[in-house]
């Protein structure tokens, strides 16, 4: 008997709900497209959840935070060192097959030097009409991170408000922080409906959900937020979640692999990724001065590993995410040569234990090797759920 | 034709090189001794402000004790595979495996249990820098207070004001940190001649590399490792400075007498990235051909503030007195820190591959250059950035170019033979034979 039998599918019960999400998610590169050719605007491809979107959407830009497709990569080593993790070659190659071709500028805020790296080369290799690099600060522990990031958009401010050849108001901007900061609420909200004891969404539903608002205007995503919300608090009771789990690590839009744990009898309710809630639990504080009011949501949001020093704060954020959502165990998922994360892992590891929450860990490529993955979760699941055994 | 034989000898002041980058470990290792503190942190850390804090305060670079683990041969392979067994990765940085391995078997590279540091000041370079210290206190089950400074802001001229303020606020609060942690005050007077005799070194080295330009090349890389790790390791110290004098007036002498580094310099190369330590013999294997690596960015640049021409030749920056500027208060000390730093070359690869291609053409102009070996160093991500970018610029320019895989501190990573036969053919492709023996 397969242990999961008779635990539900999140994946085939809710398809339906999420079919939007889905649609923005598989088809980016056609939703980016019409919108251009529905509004006239202008798109910038963003490398990484640092970059103050709000000040592209207030300019009336769409940012399109760029990702790999999950295929063997056979043409980013000329530009990009093997060591470098797969997703920043992976989100490369994209930009060389001209799968973007739709770009007119790209952005990157500083983060690790693999996706600094994807930046630079892309900027050489797949010219677009404006390209900004953004001295994002790593010292985010530091008082003196605020001033200093505040400086830093103030230049990327001005250096858009030259490209696009008007000026960005206060007005604009605080409509675009509001724009945004509903975004991250309603999120938040779907995601509180996840510490149910049969919560009414799975982990895949859930980083479709985060994963297309990365690509999409956030006035159309929060529409479909609103609707979702509704549709979901008149779901039907759900089945038993099985194993409640908790998946930690790198950027991971690995829907393959969601899909997968799902289906072995386990629900993922709860998520530290930049593809998940790490991109949005943070809103925008309220203020007069808009600029300075993002400098300190981007310096106090969930941290990336690469600017949790010297504390790594992140932990107990994780600790209260995995309280909340009851994590029986969780997966930890990083990107293979990601440095940041490799410093991070083993104590994590040990720090979740302590807590009473076991772990796995698997490392991440561009394709995911589904036999194996596969026989190491059903292990772990079983491990979790012991009393089974005897 | 036959090849000039240019006459050669050993540099007078070679020992006492030897001699102070021992003692940098030895200091470190008996600080406590003469009731000092340690501290642990980067080869780029801001030990100047350190200075301000008294006597026997002394610090372990990650950097160059992992160099010296690596070159203590079977000790630094024990040290890798411990921080392997403790569950980290084999790509994360070779210097700090190496170092965290040391903390992990509980020894020191030149014997002795591993000394603990007092406190750690760091220095964010590159994505493992600042990570290094907090996984080392994990590591050590110890709460060793930490204070990194982060140093993003990049290379750029001319220092914007807010990047500047940036890490002056941030050195301002480091010095206060200092001062809780050691219960020592800052001596503000110490601190400005530190930050004087940094700048003084950085300046010295900087043109003695620039020495370097003549032919005969008076110095070949693998003897400038050592002189440069003195401004890597001590550059705040009057020691280090007085010796740079001393170094720059032996081989302004060497240029004089016509003196060269090898007796036959058929070919000029310079190398990128830092070497692999466990392979030095790559830097003599060259000399069989007449080959001598006249320095690189790495030797000239990891530490070291340079200016930036326009056209993108290195010059180098005139030390405060030179441009008759004086320090009179820490605030202005910290600032001059500040923009010497931003001054660093070695920052340009992780920001600007375009400004670092420049940078490469011009030094092979400048420098008289023949060709480019380049080490893929797999010890190092920040080794990587723009790695492929310099190398197609360099080649576009009709620069020859060789490069190997390696690893600054992971012997495992080094293919011996293969490196050496990838040189040879390298050299060969530009017209070059082994020289025979003379018997």
């Amino acid at each position: 008997m397969r242990i999961n039998e008779g635990v539900r599918t999140m994946t085939t019960c809710h398809g339906d709900l999420f079919s939007t999400f889905e649609t923005w998610y598989r088809d980016r590169h056609d939703y980016a497209r019409r919108w251009k050719a529905k509004t006239g605007g202008k798109v910038v491809g963003t490398f990484c959840t640092y970059v103050p979107e709000e000040l592209l959407h207030a300019a009336g830009i769409l940012p399109v935070r760029i990702l790999g497709s999950h295929e063997p990569d056979d043409i980013t080593d000329p530009h990009i060192c093997n060591m470098y993790c797969f997703f920043c070659r992976d989100c490369l190659a994209q930009g060389l097959r001209g799968r973007y071709e739709y770009l007119d500028g790209i952005v990157i805020a500083q983060s690790c030097m693999h996706i600094r790296q994807t930046y630079h080369s892309w900027r050489l290799q797949v010219p677009v009409d404006y390209s900004f690099y953004i001295n994002t600060p790593h010292h985010v522990q530091s008082p003196r991170a605020k001033p200093y990031l505040k400086g830093e958009l103030e230049v990327f401010k001005t250096s858009l408000e030259r490209w696009i050849g008007k000026r960005i108001g206060n007005r604009d901007l605080g409509r675009a922080i509001a724009e945004y900061n509903t975004n991250r609420r309603l999120m938040r909200q779907v995601y509180a409906l996840r510490e149910a004891d049969r919560p009414p969404l799975g982990g895949r539903e859930a980083m479709l959900m985060v994963v297309s608002s990365q690509m999409t205007d956030k006035r159309e995503h929060n529409l479909a937020l609103g609707d979702l919300l509704e549709r979901l608090a008149h779901r039907a009771p759900q089945g038993d979640p099985g194993v409640r789990l908790m998946i930690v690590g790198s950027e991971n839009d690995d829907m393959e692999l969601v899909t997968m744990v799902e289906s072995l009898g386990a629900t993922i309710v709860a998520d530290d990724h930049c593809t998940g809630s790490r991109y949005f639990w943070n809103e925008t504080p309220a203020g007069s001065d808009p600029m300075q009011a993002l400098a300190d949501r981007y310096v106090d949001r969930v941290p990336c590993p690469s600017k949790d020093w010297p504390d790594w704060r992140r932990f107990q954020h994780v600790l209260s995410l995995a309280k909340a959502c009851r994590v029986e165990g969780a997966l930890l998922l990083q990107q293979k040569f990601c440095d940041p994360h490799e410093a991070d892992m083993p104590p994590l590891e040990k720090f979740l234990k302590e807590n009473g929450i076991p772990s796995l860990f698997l490392e991440l490529a561009v394709t995911m090797p589904a036999g194996q993955f596969q026989t190491r979760v059903e292990a772990f699941l079983e491990m979790l759920r012991e009393e089974d055994l005897y | 034709m036959a090849d000039k034989v240019y006459p050669t000898k050993p540099l007078d002041c070679w020992q006492k090189a030897k001699e102070l980058r021992n003692r940098y470990f030895v200091d470190y290792m008996e600080a406590k001794d003469k009731g000092g503190l340690r501290f642990s942190g980067g080869a780029l850390s801001f030990a100047s402000l350190l200075a301000g804090l008294g006597d026997h305060v002394h610090g372990l670079a990650v950097e160059p004790y992992g160099a010296l683990v690596t070159a203590s041969g079977a000790f630094g392979v024990r040290c890798l595979e411990a921080t392997e067994r403790a569950g980290f990765a084999r790509d994360v940085c070779a210097y700090t495996r190496n170092y965290w391995g040391s903390i992990l078997l509980d020894q020191f590279a030149l014997g002795g249990p591993f000394p603990k540091p007092d406190f750690r000041w760091q220095t964010h370079v590159c994505c493992t820098h600042a990570k290094c210290d907090s996984v080392a206190s994990y590591l050590e089950g110890a709460h060793v207070p930490c204070y990194a400074i982060d140093i993003a802001v990049g290379h750029y001229n001319p220092c914007e004001e807010h990047k500047v303020r940036y890490l002056v606020d941030q050195m301002h609060d480091g010095i206060a940190w200092l001062q809780e942690v050691t219960g020592r005050p800052c001596d503000d007077e110490r601190l400005i001649e530190a930050v004087l005799n940094e700048c003084r070194s950085a300046a010295l080295w900087a043109e003695i590399c620039t020495l370097n330009k003549n032919v005969p090349a008076p110095l070949d890389e693998k003897t400038m490792f050592t002189f440069q790790s003195l401004h890597t390791l001590m550059r705040e110290r009057k020691e280090v400075v007085d010796f740079y004098r001393e170094l720059k007036d032996e081989v302004e002498e060497r240029i004089a007498q016509g003196i060269a580094a090898i007796p036959i310099e058929r070919c000029r190369l310079v190398s990128t990235s830092q070497p692999p330590w466990a392979m030095l013999k790559v830097w003599r294997h060259i000399e069989q051909y007449g080959a001598v690596a006249v320095g690189s960015l790495y030797t000239f640049a990891l530490s070291t503030a340079w200016d930036i021409t326009e056209q993108g030749s290195l010059v180098p920056l005139k030390s405060p007195e030179e441009q008759g500027l004086r320090i009179a208060s820490r605030e202005q000390a910290l600032r001059v820190l500040a923009e010497l730093n931003m001054k660093i070359p070695t920052y340009i690869g992780f920001h600007d591959p375009d400004c670092s291609g420049r940078v490469m053409l011009q030094f092979v102009k400048d420098w008289r250059v023949d060709g480019v070996m380049m080490h893929l160093n797999r010890g190092c991500e920040a080794g990587g950035m723009s790695f492929f970018q310099t190398k197609r610029r360099l080649m576009e320019a009709g620069i020859p170019v060789t490069s190997f895989e390696g690893s600054v501190a992971d012997e495992r990573e080094l293919d011996e033979m293969r490196i050496l036969s990838r040189l040879d053919i390298f050299l060969e492709s530009m017209g070059l034979k082994k020289i025979p023996r003379r018997q």
